[in-house]
């Protein structure tokens, strides 16, 4: 008996090595909800014209929003927070005395953390809303996404962004080239590429004493940011770079 | 069978990951385009303006304050000041919250408000800075003093908007000390003048009885050491800008120029020539005594400390042509640094101590340029018929210099002018004085 199971058993116990079929690279691509391939000649004047139909009724339903006009809010005066006042005496001789005849009186600069988080309330919401409509032409198409890494920008997609920052990032020339000029914001986007929210990741660094200069870098960045938007980002994919992390670095183009 | 279910499993857990993975753009390149800003004219009220007008012969005194703030960052290159006739607001609004909808629809990004009164005979300026795109202010400051000063309010407020726009200390509330020239090109009348860096105040504080050449600074601005003749001899010289009084450094028995202050202002370093030689001395202000610094037969002089004192920066002729060279304060360990075609002089040290600058002679031009401090990153800004002797700005940004023209066959059209230009070697600017110029020497902030 122990011989027939063991006869049975031992074509199972030398395993045969499995013949795997040979690898295929597979191209991950991206669908989009609608097609972008042409229509035929025909069929596409059709659809035009229902688009300016819908255009139309779309301009009909949504005028433009009116902004109104803010009434200038009153700002505390230094007087409120001076501390003290001295006089300031003119000197005699001649030639004239090179002295400290100006002092400051007030420097009501703010006490509170620089907080610049706060930048996406301030965004204007009915540029929001007309980016939506116009800024269309900005975008990368389908055909361009094609490419497209799973985890990251394609190429194409990377470089028309780094183009449009580069145009708006006025680098503050001042900045010590030897010190570590990155700075990290990450932002949190609309599918049109207009920014809802901005944060600083080395937040903390910025009231770090003698890293001034880190302040200014890090609102040139945020300023870049502001005028750059809405950003040129992909059509499709929101879900992918709805949050996206820009790190901006000076030292390359101070250091010449 | 199991070995699929397995890498199954295995994408199913890391697929998520990477695809929730945060996307990140470097972005390293920028523009350099000047910073488009608004400089609003300053509020006053009309009561204000009246008595200022009496006082100053000024009839709008906010407006001309905000003119030399524009001017100020205008040529620093680093600002386009917009035309104010584009503005929106008016001033006497814009200086509470300002709407910034309508600063940014004129394409600025930073904004510039503030008012101006008149309480108790004094001037009080107030103003703040803010950031267009963000909504929010970024300085407020307030200045009270005698109404005469209102110049130097404008340029104590350029200042403090570079300053926290560009992340690097001002040049504004500053001076230059030159020497005004005037006659024909053999017969000159040289005299020391001074006057604030964009060109205005001028005074002169020497009569023009004797050649002077050379002035420079001291730390607190006090102080100014130059050349001039002594018994047909150059000498250096001491001149207290206070009190006028002048004086001559050292009993050398030979010939002295070429001075310079030291970083702390106790000593002067300078050239000192006899019998064919020339080395570099230092005095103590102090106590008199002197010290020799090189000890070399040929000719060494125009001595530059390094902004901690440390250093020297001086040229030689030691190798044969004339060379720039640094050394410890001590005279040791004298090392060449200038490799390049062509005679280099004149080195000055940068005050943020990372650069040189000097005046090169090659093929007939004369270049001013700049190197580090170990002599590599040669970059010459600028280059003419002839033009020399660099000074720079208390931030180590801009170099001012003097250049002068060719005379025709008839020995007509010389001029000697002031120019500033920036590192990036594209702002070049003529420095408008009185007289013709030369030998400029920038001061130290003076609000400092």
């Amino acid at each position: 008996m122990l011989i027939i199971i063991a006869a049975l058993s031992l074509p199972f116990l030398v395993k045969k090595p499995i013949n795997l079929p040979p690898i295929i690279s597979v191209e991950l691509i991206q669908i989009a909800d609608l097609t972008n391939i042409p229509f035929a000649p025909k069929a596409k004047k059709i659809i035009e014209k229902v688009k300016k139909e819908q255009e139309k009724l779309l301009s009909e339903q949504a005028p433009p929003k009116k902004i109104k006009k803010e009434k200038p809010d009153a700002v505390p005066l230094p007087d409120q927070k001076s501390e003290k006042i001295k006089k300031i005496e003119e000197k005699k001789q001649n030639p004239e005395k090179i002295d400290d005849e100006i002092k400051q009186v007030s420097e009501f600069e703010k006490d509170e953390m620089f907080d610049p988080n706060t930048i996406a309330a301030l965004i204007d919401k009915s540029k929001e809303e007309i980016a939506e409509t116009t800024k269309k032409s900005n975008k990368i198409t389908q055909s361009e996404d094609s490419n497209m890494n799973l985890s990251g920008l394609t190429l194409n997609e990377e470089d028309a962004l780094k183009a449009q920052i580069f145009g708006c990032w006025s680098i503050p020339l001042g900045l010590p080239y030897n010190e570590n000029l990155l700075v990290r914001i990450k932002l949190k986007l609309k599918p049109d590429g207009s920014v809802i929210k901005t944060e600083i990741l080395d937040h903390a660094r910025m009231n770090n004493p003698g890293q001034g200069f880190y302040k200014v870098l890090a609102e040139s960045a945020l300023r870049a940011i502001q005028l750059c938007q809405p950003l040129r980002v992909p059509t499709t994919g929101y879900e992918r770079w709805k949050d996206l992390q820009l790190n901006f670095d000076a030292r390359e183009m101070l250091e010449g | 069978m199991i070995h699929k279910k397995l890498f199954f499993l295995i994408f199913l857990i890391t697929f998520p990951l990477k695809s929730l993975a945060l996307i990140e753009v470097d972005i390293t390149r920028g523009n350099l385009n000047p910073l488009p800003i608004a400089v609003s004219a300053l509020a006053s009220s009309n009561e204000d303006k009246k008595n200022l007008k009496k006082i100053l012969d000024i009839k709008d005194l906010g407006l001309e304050i905000s003119r030399v703030v524009e001017n100020n960052l205008k040529k620093s290159g680093l600002f386009n000041p917009l035309n104010k006739e584009a503005f929106l607001q008016k001033p006497d609004i814009a200086h509470l919250k300002p709407r910034f909808e309508d600063w940014s629809l004129i394409k600025a990004q930073a904004l510039i408000t503030g008012k101006v009164n008149f309480e108790d005979d004094k001037l009080r300026v107030e103003f703040r800075l803010w950031d267009v795109l963000a909504g929010k202010e970024m300085l407020a400051l307030a200045f009270t003093t005698v109404p005469k000063n209102w110049r130097r309010v404008g340029h104590i407020i350029s200042d403090k908007v570079y300053e926290r726009l560009t992340g690097e200390k001002g040049y504004f509330d500053t001076r230059i000390i030159y020497v005004a020239e005037e006659g024909p090109k053999t017969q000159r009348v040289k005299k020391l003048a001074i006057m604030d860096q964009d060109g205005f105040n001028i005074k002169y504080l020497t009569l023009g009885n004797e050649l002077v050449l050379t002035p420079r600074f001291n730390p607190t601005n006090q102080m100014v050491t130059y050349l001039s003749y002594f018994k047909n001899l150059p000498r250096v010289y001491l001149l207290d800008i206070e009190t006028g009084i002048q004086e001559v450094v050292g009993d050398f028995p030979g010939m002295t120029f070429a001075p310079r202050f030291s970083p702390d202002g106790k000593k002067i370093i300078m050239s000192f020539a006899m019998d064919g030689n020339s080395d570099i001395y230092t005095m103590d202000l102090e106590n008199r005594i002197v010290e020799r610094i090189t000890n070399h037969p040929s000719i060494d002089t125009s001595p530059s400390y390094s902004p901690n004192g440390k250093y020297i920066a001086f040229n030689s002729d030691r190798s044969g042509y004339q060379q720039i060279y640094i050394m410890k304060n001590d005279g040791s360990n004298v090392k060449r640094i200038s490799f390049g075609k062509g005679i280099y002089g004149t080195p000055v040290w940068s005050p943020r101590g990372d650069l040189i600058a000097f005046t090169k002679l090659h093929k007939g031009k004369f270049y001013i340029g700049v190197m580090r401090t170990n002599g590599k990153g040669e970059r010459l800004l600028t280059e003419n018929y002839y033009q020399e002797a660099p000074s720079w700005s208390p931030n180590g940004r801009v170099l001012i210099f003097y250049r002068e023209t060719k005379t025709n066959s008839k020995g007509e059209g010389f001029s000697a002018k002031l120019w500033s230009i920036d590192l990036t070697g594209y702002n070049e600017r003529l420095v408008k004085t009185e007289t013709d110029a030369s030998d400029p020497s920038w001061s130290s902030l003076l609000s400092n």
